[in-house]
């Protein structure tokens, strides 16, 4: 067993973990931190699968901004941890929860089984090649950021500002939302 | 690498998504359904960086990027409903979000 083996087996451990203790916690507070837990390990796999940007976005933006918002709303809010009725899981829900769940474990398991290669050699990670950023015409995976850069620059240029758009949009529409409105009958 | 192979990713993409799914289904805290869809993004992320890698095809890479972006705006809408809906109500729990019933 070498080190990969070791961090993919930690990452992942802490990932699904801390995922399946987020969702069965009681208090939305340990919820959120273990779902920071979740987010991190989620960016040491991408650091596994070498795209070291990804992981740095993953942890600024999940780890650090969007939890940092639910922390907020849950500080705004004020909410508590759940008493044991209103934590109560449904009966129909939860059944309903666990049979979607077990179809996509067992499914995903019959797909992943049977899309292993026989051969060990031919299995695996294709060694990279950060030479040129356009191989044909598509982009090539590379490490570095400036691939990134020529990728969302040149092939992805409308969706990057469609990107910039619907980021606005969510800032106004917010706003709107967490306006205070007056009701027209209380006017008269 | 040797003997992770990239099935191991797609598994792992999988069960976050399930673990995601099941925490909308089951759970009654919107805060904690909306946590559990980042969890499904997650998932998801795992799965297109795993193809993007063993293609040696950025388009996968550039898409997670586009789905952060996304789910960063649905947190941000999402959480202010979640306020609209407790100012209205004073519960974020869903059997309460009852506006359109009648």
């Amino acid at each position: 067993m070498n080190l990969i083996d070791f961090l993919f087996l930690v990452f992942a451990t802490l990932s699904v973990g801390g995922g399946l203790l987020m969702i069965f916690s009681r208090h939305p507070v340990s919820a959120a931190l273990f779902m920071i837990v979740s987010m991190v390990s989620v960016a040491g796999l991408f650091v596994l699968l070498e795209s070291f940007f990804l992981a740095i976005l993953q942890v600024l933006v999940y780890a650090g901004a969007v939890m940092v918002l639910f922390l907020f709303i849950i500080m705004l809010l004020d909410v508590g941890p759940e008493g044991a009725k209103s934590s109560k899981i449904k009966l129909l829900s939860g059944l309903a929860g666990i049979v979607c769940f077990g179809i996509l474990v067992v499914f995903s398991l019959i797909l992943v089984l049977n899309s292993v290669p026989d051969c060990s050699s031919c299995a695996g990670w294709p060694s990279l090649d950060d030479r040129n950023l356009v191989l044909g015409e598509s982009l090539v995976f590379s490490t570095s950021v400036k691939s990134f850069g020529f990728g969302l620059f040149s092939k992805y240029m409308l969706p990057i500002q469609v990107a910039g758009f619907l980021l606005l949009a969510a800032m106004v529409g917010v706003i709107i939302l967490s306006k205070k409105f007056v009701r027209e009958s209380s006017l008269s | 690498m040797e003997s992770v192979t990239p099935h191991y990713f797609l598994f792992l993409g999988f069960l976050l998504f399930g673990v995601g799914f099941l925490g909308v289904v089951i759970r009654r805290n919107l805060l904690i359904v909306l946590m559990s869809l980042e969890l499904m993004l997650n998932g998801v992320n795992i799965a297109l960086v795993t193809f993007s890698r063993v293609g040696l095809n950025l388009d996968g890479s550039l898409f997670v990027f586009f789905i952060m972006t996304v789910a960063a705006a649905e947190v941000a809408v999402g959480l202010a409903l979640l306020v609209a809906l407790y100012k209205k109500r004073q519960s974020i729990f869903s059997e309460d979000a009852t506006l359109l019933r009648n």
